[in-house]
């Protein structure tokens, strides 16, 4: 593998040498750094300027992010129900082997624990024009705390998670296009794609930041119903794998 | 001191390549690919750092104070989800192909194809 | 009016997740209708988008953030003749083949449809693009949606090996693009093409500079498969189904070059520009290399799917060159060449997948003589292998013509010699296989060089009817590869759009809010000697393929295996371990990012 190191060692090098040439870690250099976090908060009426900048200034990158994940996911749907279309005429209860239902303690914690999770999936994805936090993060502890089911409950609910699946592929669906409509909104509203049509309230409220909470509110659903299908795929293929 | 964190990036991309190159594992592969990821992360995020500034988020902080390039976080975020995503597509891959040559080994496959 | 720019994006998009949401409810028939509605009217609006554009440059910000300060706040479309027309051209062809697939029976209802469409959603907003980032984004909606449809027929174990080595050489051409952007960000400050290339103008080059350029421009090269990053499409292209190879040879190939014009003209030429000369000779080396390598391995394949794969690698070469010329000329007659080739290669892999829908196999030794009853099909593959060998006076000839004009303005009259020779093996290698598969003319290959058992013999069952829509689908893109070149206007048109594409100063100053002024510009004709180079071409696939088919006797055969011996080394290297690739990707990188350094002596 000489020529490959020979190779890894030529890029590493020029990446070496052009960062020597960069401003110096720590430094000031862009003004359109500078202009967005100064000026998110008196246009928009949000305090974080992160979220600002991907679900307003550039909501559009956010838009083909969101499908990226959605197509992403239709892929893995795909790649793996071709296996499992293989040994779909099993039926459901032969597939639980007896030994691998959840302790008492395993199902107390995992009920317990469904209804804080999902608090604090609601709050991040609400607050995302606030605090740090957003669509993003809120959709993936929204599916940790669907996930809490399975532990929570017997692995029967596992299984019936392949009707559930078909939900969890809506809410991936509706989420992207729900996405797409905000953007819709404001060409209708205002003119232009992604222009910001609702008005912007006032900083530090729930409702500021105009279009950006329904967006936050977009993306949680795409990626909570993203993530719970992958999930639902992946645990599919442990069930049938029997182990 | 000033150099240090985009030489980390670098490294980083020259293991995970490396990785890439000599892997026997496909788990092993997409692990170094989320190694070379994690470079484009560290070298975005390093380019946008400001010297004893806080984090752009002015809920706690007064307006106009000093703070980091919301930007380049802005282009991470976006980043983190393709690439997570990219990486779910591959492993499903991998599920497919583990289950059809019962290993998981790149000049495995190359073999029984011949 | 130019709030079509982000609906030809959008509505496909849209289309996708609604469609997902009809999932159950909707059988073939309405998937592929519906489908097939939203690439027609994405198409629609990109030719629309295309008039109105005419000579000029559109802007199109989105969320209403115009620059402030001279800064570029928002992400903008910058539409140009090029743009739209690449756009335009791909939703067409896309329109095509979801015509085609509507009779491929390994289409799953709707997930092929919604991939289908993100995949043209992607191309079309990078080609509209004009903000960096925002193009790397759509650069990965490509990638993503290519491996998922590349992927697409688990059952068959080539298609696994293919769809991983795409998925893993895109996924590092991804990250190289992303550092790139990190590097150009920090130097700059922008991620809007048109303020980073103010700020690249102002500030001069240095090492940074090509640093960041070689990242980029890198990943592209990856993305269209130029020698040494191109060992995936091989791979890849022989497994996926044939809609989906129509798409990737006529369509995504070329949005890597394109990326490449796009970010030399608005961004990196304004520094680099007084050393394009370096520039120009690497780019122009690489893609005669890419040429040459393609032609040689598609004479060697068996495979009837690799070999028209090694042709597509042979044109992006070609393409290349064409671009990287860096003249108004060059960009012309790639742009001509781009659509009448791409039609043309388009039209040999719908053929390709005809022959597998009613034969099941695609092999050439396989298959030797069980097409003699396949005369439409077989019609249309030769009529396809002319046209690639650039018959004249057709599409190909004009576009090939028009970058030969340019090669020997731009000094480098050796270069309409090479192209001669690569069209003329790739040629070669298609009329060959057409004449043993459709014909029945050669022997039975004996020769152990052109086996190929690298995928499974593809046992499906045989048809009795070429449906009907795929040979429409074939006749449309028979009618574009003629088409495109047989009306003159075309070149005229070419050439105003690339006077556009070229003029970097223009665009950023457009994209600040600058009036734009419509460009025309008038065209030559092709010239006495480009009769003769393509002409030349045209003969010399013709011989080659008759060698090929009754030359293995005597002196003769022994001179035949003298060469294929020569070319063996070059097959060797394509070991289909990914490992290897990646070390050639590194490696080419690497390389690359040296050679540009030449331009701060």
């Amino acid at each position: 593998m000489i020529v490959g190191l020979f190779g890894v060692a030529l890029v590493v090098a020029g990446l070496v040498w052009a960062v020597t040439g960069l401003h110096s870690f720590g430094a000031e250099h862009s003004r359109y750094g500078y202009y967005t976090a100064h000026r998110a908060v008196p246009q928009r009426q949000t305090t974080n300027s992160v979220v600002a900048v991907a679900f307003d200034y550039r909501a559009f990158d956010t838009l083909g992010e969101e499908f990226i994940l959605f197509i992403s996911v239709v892929g893995v749907v795909i790649l793996l129900r071709g296996l499992r279309g293989e040994r779909e005429e099993r039926p459901e209860e032969e597939l639980v082997p007896e030994q691998r239902r959840s302790s008492e303690s395993e199902r107390w914690l995992g009920v317990a624990l469904i209804a804080p999770v999902t608090i604090l999936a609601a709050y991040i994805v609400t607050h995302g024009q606030l605090t740090p936090g957003g669509g993003f993060q809120g959709g993936v502890i929204l599916m940790g705390a669907i996930a809490f089911v399975f532990l929570g409950g017997e692995w029967l609910i596992l299984l019936r998670l392949r009707r559930g699946a078909r939900w969890a592929e809506i809410a991936d669906a509706a989420g992207a296009a729900g996405f797409a409509m905000v953007g819709f909104g404001g060409l209708i509203g205002l003119g232009a794609f992604f222009a910001n049509f609702i008005p912007s309230g006032t900083a530090g409220s729930l409702l500021s930041g105009g279009m950006i909470p329904l967006a936050n509110l977009a993306v949680g659903v795409e990626v909570a119903g993203a993530t719970l299908t992958v999930l639902s795929e992946l645990l599919d293929q442990r069930l049938l794998s029997g182990r | 001191m000033s150099v240090y964190p985009y030489l980390v990036a670098a490294w980083l991309l020259g293991i995970g390549l490396y990785g890439v190159i000599s892997s026997r594992n496909y788990l092993h592969l997409i692990m170094c690919l989320t190694v070379v990821q994690a470079s484009t992360y560290v070298l975005l995020l390093s380019v946008g750092y400001l010297n004893g500034a806080k984090a752009p988020i002015f809920a706690d902080i007064k307006l106009g104070s000093r703070v980091t390039d919301p930007v380049v976080q802005a282009l991470t975020l976006t980043d983190v989800v393709v690439e997570a995503t990219v990486v779910a597509l591959l492993l499903a891959l991998v599920i497919q192909a583990h289950k059809r040559y019962r290993s998981l080994d790149p000049d495995e496959m190359v073999r029984m194809r011949d | 009016m130019s709030q079509l720019a982000p609906l030809a994006v959008a509505l496909p998009l849209l289309g996708a997740a609604l469609l997902t949401l009809g999932h159950s409810a909707l059988p073939r028939f309405p998937s592929d209708l519906l489908a097939l509605l939203a690439a027609v009217v994405s198409a629609g609006m990109t030719l629309a988008l295309l008039v109105h554009v005419g000579g000029g440059l559109t802007v199109y910000w989105f969320g209403g953030w115009r620059p402030r300060e001279g800064i570029a706040l928002g992400i903008d479309f910058a539409v140009d003749p090029i743009g739209a027309g690449l756009a335009a051209f791909v939703s067409l062809l896309m329109a095509v083949a979801l015509l085609y697939s509507a009779r491929v029976t390994d289409v799953e209802p709707p997930y092929y449809h919604v991939m289908m469409l993100t995949f043209l959603a992607g191309m079309v907003g990078f080609c509209l693009s004009g903000d960096l980032f925002n193009m790397f984004v759509f650069f990965e909606l490509m990638s993503v949606s290519a491996v998922a449809l590349i992927s697409y027929k688990v059952s068959q174990q080539a298609a696994l090996e293919g769809g991983l080595n795409f998925a893993v050489i895109n996924t590092l051409g991804g990250f190289l693009f992303l550092l790139g952007i990190a590097v150009a960000y920090a130097h700059t400050g922008a991620l809007n093409l048109a303020q980073i290339g103010d700020a690249l103008h102002r500030g001069g080059n240095d090492h940074v500079v090509v640093i960041a350029f070689a990242l980029i421009l890198a990943a592209l090269l990856i993305k269209s498969a130029v020698v040494p990053f191109h060992f995936w499409l091989s791979d890849a292209y022989a497994v996926a189904l044939a809609p989906v190879c129509i798409l990737l040879a006529g369509a995504m190939s070329e949005m890597g070059l394109y990326g490449l014009g796009r970010v030399w003209y608005a961004a990196f030429g304004a520094s680099m520009a007084p050393q394009a000369g370096t520039v120009r000779a690497v780019l122009v080396g690489a893609g005669l290399l890419t040429a040459l390598w393609g032609s040689v391995m598609s004479l060697q394949e068996d495979h009837l799917k690799r070999l028209l794969a090694f042709v597509t690698i042979a044109f992006v070469g070609v393409f290349l060159t064409g671009v990287g010329l860096l003249t108004a000329d060059g960009v012309a007659g790639t742009a001509v060449y781009v659509m009448a080739d791409g039609c043309g290669k388009a039209l040999l892999f719908a053929c390709a997948g005809i022959v597998q829908h009613r034969l099941g196999r695609l092999g050439q030794r396989a298959l030797h003589g069980r097409g003699r009853h396949l005369r439409f099909t077989a019609t249309l593959f030769i009529a396809g292998g002319l046209l690639i060998a650039a018959v004249p006076p057709f599409g190909p000839f004009l576009g090939k013509s028009m970058i030969e004009d340019a090669a020997i303005k731009a000094g480098y009259g050796f270069v309409p010699p090479l192209i001669v020779v690569c069209s003329g093996l790739a040629g070669a290698a298609v009329l060959r296989a057409g004449a043993r598969i459709f014909l029945g003319w050669g022997e039975p290959s004996g020769s152990s060089d052109s086996a190929d058992e690298a995928t499974e013999p593809e046992e499906e069952a045989q048809r009795d009817r070429t449906p009907a829509v795929m040979a429409i689908a074939s006749l449309l893109l028979l009618a574009g590869s003629v088409g495109f070149g047989v009306w003159f206007g075309f070149a005229d048109l070419a050439q105003t759009a690339a006077r556009r594409f070229i003029s970097g100063a223009a665009y950023r100053a457009i994209v600040y809010g600058a009036p734009a002024r419509h460009l025309h510009a008038g065209s030559a004709s092709p010239q006495w000697y480009d009769w003769l180079y393509c002409g030349g071409s045209t003969l010399l696939a013709l011989s080659l393929a008759a060698l090929g088919l009754w030359g293995r006797r005597g002196r003769l055969g022994r001179v035949m295996e003298r060469a294929d011996s020569l070319a063996a080394p070059l097959r060797h290297v394509h070991t289909g371990r990914i490992g290897d690739y990646t070390a050639a990707l590194a490696l080419g990188v690497g390389v690359l990012g040296g050679l540009l350094t030449l331009t701060l002596r």
